[in-house]
């Protein structure tokens, strides 16, 4: 029986150390009651490096090679190879949670130079470490609202648009809390300001806004959505991503008390979903951040240091009262984040937010220009992208592209949406191509 | 018992590259940053006046997080012994499996474009059923607290949907701090268990616990000293006649691989830790990945959707009484590859060999280090106490010698515990070491280890001046 290829022990070496715990086998030092002992097998046979590699490649291999213009919610920008060489560093990659700071500084202070960065982005004062993802991180965010509003309302808003997995996740979250997820109504994939304002009464502790929204419009009247939430002395939790925040208004001139969102729209590529949390907030709320922060110090030389710092908010530390039961977080992909940030620098993300502006304008243009079809079909400034409409049935068309090889979204019966970055540009011609094909 | 104070095998001296008295490597800001203004492709009122951040060209890019990486440790650095964190050697074949272009795929294609990524979960859900002996299984919570969350919801679904207003969850003292918080996070009361003489779950204490209003007991087993539940059949049996459900946490699921499975203890939901006893890399805290199985009959609460085999392929399934999601989207995909990786690689007799010279290691360990260990039998992992001496101060002085510390100052059962889980991957070489390190960080004098560590990047940070004055930004350093 072959063993583990990652337990270093020689049969001699075995033999020594069951001697010196004086037992003749490994068996013996179970202490497991024959009742509820596992004498069958799994049935998982065991492969080589290489039979692996073959396998898997082969299974993921039926995964049909189609180029992606999807988005809403999930996006992909170029992560340069320097991320991805430096972020996979064993030093990074297999390190745990830094509980003994002065062996890990390095991991601490790209965390800290990671929230830092979203500090700037967004205009408040903290960010934390990260959270699961931009839909765990407005979860938490209700429930930050309900530990600091004084007033006890039960009531929290989001436009009616929002994402399926993201409302999903936020009712999950504030089930426990006995909150309740309303929706408000939008006009043009925006707000619809009068009728939000209809929507907010005393029972809200909660309004949470998107820019871009999910169907890539820039969201015009920020500030109004923040003073509608702030006279009801409710929180205002306003959605982006960095990307976006590059070059939209800052968080903080709007009034928003929270900031939320997908931060793996930098260093992480197409990856099924998987994502990072941005949380940042007010330095108000400090102490009842939810999950990691960390803060600067100095060690006993004088010289700065890093440190996790807050703990007592944890639930290490705070248990059943902590502010939130996260813990194993989304480091690496922040650390990841990070670089592609600092790759970038202000005017690579400028720019990059730009082509995000100027990219869906044009492929907009082009697939308006085609006799069937209609885009944008928001009259709102888009954001990677924008929504389609069909004169066909949006699935036989969606299905049609798939056929000459391109994803899009269906979102209605006569809607498409279509999502373009600097990841896929390349092809957005080949792409209004195929709808000419396709669409008449 | 070793001999007295034995040298340490090795020091250790981590690398800085102090320019200055006052820090190591100076932050990316404190290099070079450029402030720019939005272009013109949006109208002015909807765009921010300027942005400021670090703007490194690419070799200084990579000099930068190189030093930091030296100056961080990593489990391919050395032991990593962090009691109930199962740090395990991740295996590079995992990386470059998850790497393949076409695994990088958006969540929205439809599960027939996407045959290969929605059978190899298809395949983990059947690989993680057969090893905790579960009917079913959704890998879409994030981490171990996200399972926690999810078998903690789904129960609530479960009583809620038999008509039944159950308000507490049942806890030993021992848990792990996510397990309380999640009890809370999902709404529940929660009733504390102390723990018996034994170190156990102590019987009456539980029995009198146990009511109408008891939703779940959630346990990890071993517990968190490493020890097994001998009675888990009668424990089961005392929920389970009082309406309950067992929650089983996974994070010491290391120790019992191929020896004893959840679902034949009679729990009824669990969660896999995957970074942990899967050895997907924890990456400095995550990303992570905390699947949850259920018996049959709780199947229809796991989170929308779910894979499953049809007779062509592999589809997404949506049930009813699903509770509400746990993730945006599917979870930390990668993370799953890399789990699928580790099993198939090590199969039936490599993961029961990773159980038994988990528990060999643990145990031969405990034998070489001069300090008592209050419970037992343990199995991967020893809950020793630092007795006299300070846990942190000796862990900060083992810093010293070449290896990290083992978990301190937790479970709070044990005095000054040292929760130490050296896992399989350590060689008898190399617990060997191990203990040295810790007889040297033992034999040292009270005012070595207060004084400690002195070879490390950082020496002794101070945390209650971070606390107090909290500096969580570069911005919030300026003028420093
Ligand atoms: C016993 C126990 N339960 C739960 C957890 C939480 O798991 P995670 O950090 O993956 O959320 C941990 C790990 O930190 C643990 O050791």
């Amino acid at each position: 029986m072959s063993g583990s290829p990652y337990a270093p022990h020689t049969d001699a070496e075995t033999a020594a150390m069951l001697d010196a715990v004086g037992a003749a086998d490994e068996a013996e030092l179970f202490d497991i009651p024959d009742p509820v002992a596992f004498d069958g097998e799994f049935g998982i046979e065991s492969r080589s490096e290489q039979a692996l590699r073959r396998e898997l490649s082969g299974l993921l291999a039926e995964n049909d090679d189609l180029t992606e213009f999807l988005g809403r919610g999930h996006y992909e920008h170029y992560v340069p190879s320097v991320v991805d060489s430096l972020s996979k560093r064993s030093e990074f990659l297999t390190s745990y949670t830094q509980y003994q700071p002065e062996i890990t500084q390095g991991f601490l202070q790209a965390l800290f130079e990671y929230q830092s960065m979203l500090v700037e982005l967004t205009g408040l004062e903290i960010a934390n470490c990260s959270m699961y993802d931009a839909a765990t991180a407005l979860g938490e965010a209700a429930l930050l609202a309900d530990r600091v509003r004084s007033a006890d309302g039960e009531v929290v808003l989001v436009p009616e648009t929002l994402r399926e997995g993201k409302r999903s996740v936020l009712a999950n979250y504030v089930d426990g809390a006995a909150l309740r997820v309303e929706e408000y109504p939008t006009e043009e994939g925006t707000a619809d300001i009068d009728a939000l304002d209809d929507a907010v009464g005393e029972e809200t502790v909660f309004v949470y806004a998107e820019t871009p929204t999910v169907r890539g419009c820039i969201e015009p009247n920020l500030a109004g959505i923040g003073e509608i939430a702030d006279a009801a002395g409710a929180l205002f939790c306003l959605g982006s991503d960095p990307v976006a925040l590059s070059i939209l208004e800052e968080p903080a001139s709007v009034g928003a008390d929270v900031v939320v969102g997908e931060a793996g729209v930098l260093g992480l590529p197409a990856s099924y979903g998987m994502g990072l949390g941005l949380f940042a907030c007010k330095e108000e709320f400090l102490r009842q951040v939810p999950g990691r922060l960390v803060g600067a110090s100095e060690d006993t030389e004088g010289t700065r240091a890093y440190t996790l710092t807050l703990q007592t908010r944890e639930q290490h530390i705070r248990k059943q009262r902590a502010t939130s039961n996260i813990c194993t977080n989304q480091a690496w992909v922040a650390l990841r984040a990070a670089m592609h940030a600092a790759y970038l620098g202000a005017d690579g993300l400028v720019d990059l937010a730009e082509d995000c502006v100027t990219l869906a304008q044009d492929l907009a243009q082009d697939i308006d220009d085609i006799v069937g079809l209609r885009a944008p079909v928001d009259d709102r400034h888009q954001f990677r992208e924008f929504v389609v409409g069909t004169d066909q049935p949006a699935q036989a068309v969606a299905d049609d592209l798939e056929a000459e090889g391109f994803a899009v979204h269906v979102i209605g019966q006569h809607r498409l949406q279509v999502c373009v970055t600097d990841a896929n540009a390349h092809a957005a011609d080949d792409l209004v191509a195929a709808f000419e094909e396709v669409a008449a | 018992m070793s001999e007295q104070n034995r040298e340490p095998g090795r020091t250790y001296d981590q690398a800085t590259y102090a320019v200055s008295d006052d820090e190591n490597e100076p932050l990316l800001t404190e290099k070079r940053s450029d402030t720019v203004e939005p272009g013109d492709a949006l109208p002015d009122d909807l765009t921010r006046d300027e942005l400021t951040l670090p703007n490194p060209e690419e070799p200084e890019l990579a000099r930068h997080y190189t030093r930091l990486s030296q100056m961080n440790w990593s489990i391919e650095s050395g032991p990593y012994p962090l009691g109930s964190c199962t740090m395990k050697y991740n295996p590079p074949v995992t990386e470059d499996v998850a790497a393949d272009p076409n695994a990088a795929v958006h969540p929205d294609r439809s599960a027939d474009s996407i045959q290969g990524t929605v059978g190899l979960l298809a395949g983990l859900q059947d690989y993680l059923g057969r090893i905790g002996g579960m009917d079913a299984v959704t890998l879409q919570p994030p981490a171990g607290a996200a399972g926690e969350f999810t078998g903690i919801a789904v129960a609530r679904a479960y009583h809620r949907a038999n008509g039944e207003d159950r308000s507490e969850v049942l806890i030993p003292s021992s848990a792990h701090g996510t397990n309380f918080a999640t009890a809370a996070l999902a709404g529940y009361d929660v009733v504390e268990l102390p723990s018996g003489e034994d170190g156990r779950v102590d019987m009456e204490a539980l029995e009198a616990a146990v009511s109408e209003d008891t939703a779940a007991l959630m346990l990890t087993n071993p517990n968190t000293v490493g020890l097994f539940e001998r009675d888990i059949e009668a424990i089961a049996d005392v929920v389970h006649d009082a309406g309950g459900l067992l929650y089983y946490d996974g994070a010491n699921l290391n120790a019992l691989l191929g020896r004893a499975r959840p679902g034949d203890m009679g729990f009824d939901i669990m969660h896999y830790n995957v970074h942990k006893t899967f050895a997907t890399p924890h990456g400095g805290g995550g990303p992570g990945a905390g699947p949850v199985g259920v018996t049959e009959e709780l199947e229809p609460y796991l989170p929308n959707p779910r894979v499953a085999e049809t007779g062509s392929g592999y589809e997404l399934v949506e049930s009813e009484d699903a509770i509400e999601r746990v993730h945006g989207f599917q979870g930390n995909w990668l993370v799953l590859v890399k789990a699928y990786a580790y099993i198939a690689r090590l199969g039936d007799s490599g993961l029961a060999d990773a159980s038994a010279k988990s528990v060999l290691n643990a145990n031969y360990l405990a034998g070489q280090v001069d300090l008592a260990v209050p419970y037992g039998p343990f199995h991967h992992e020893f809950a020793a106490t630092a007795g006299d001496a300070a846990a942190a101060d000796v862990a900060k002085r083992m810093l010293d010698f070449g290896v990290h510390p083992p978990t301190t100052n937790w479970p709070e059962m044990v005095p000054e515990a040292m929760l130490t889980e050296p896992t399989e991957i350590e060689s008898k070489q190399s617990l060997d070491d191990l203990a040295a390190a810790f007889d040297a960080a033992l034999g040292s004098t009270a005012e070595e280890r207060h004084d400690a560590p002195s070879r490390t990047t950082a020496r002794r940070i101070d945390q209650t001046n971070a606390a107090r004055d909290p500096r969580l930004s570069w911005q919030a350093l300026d003028g420093e």
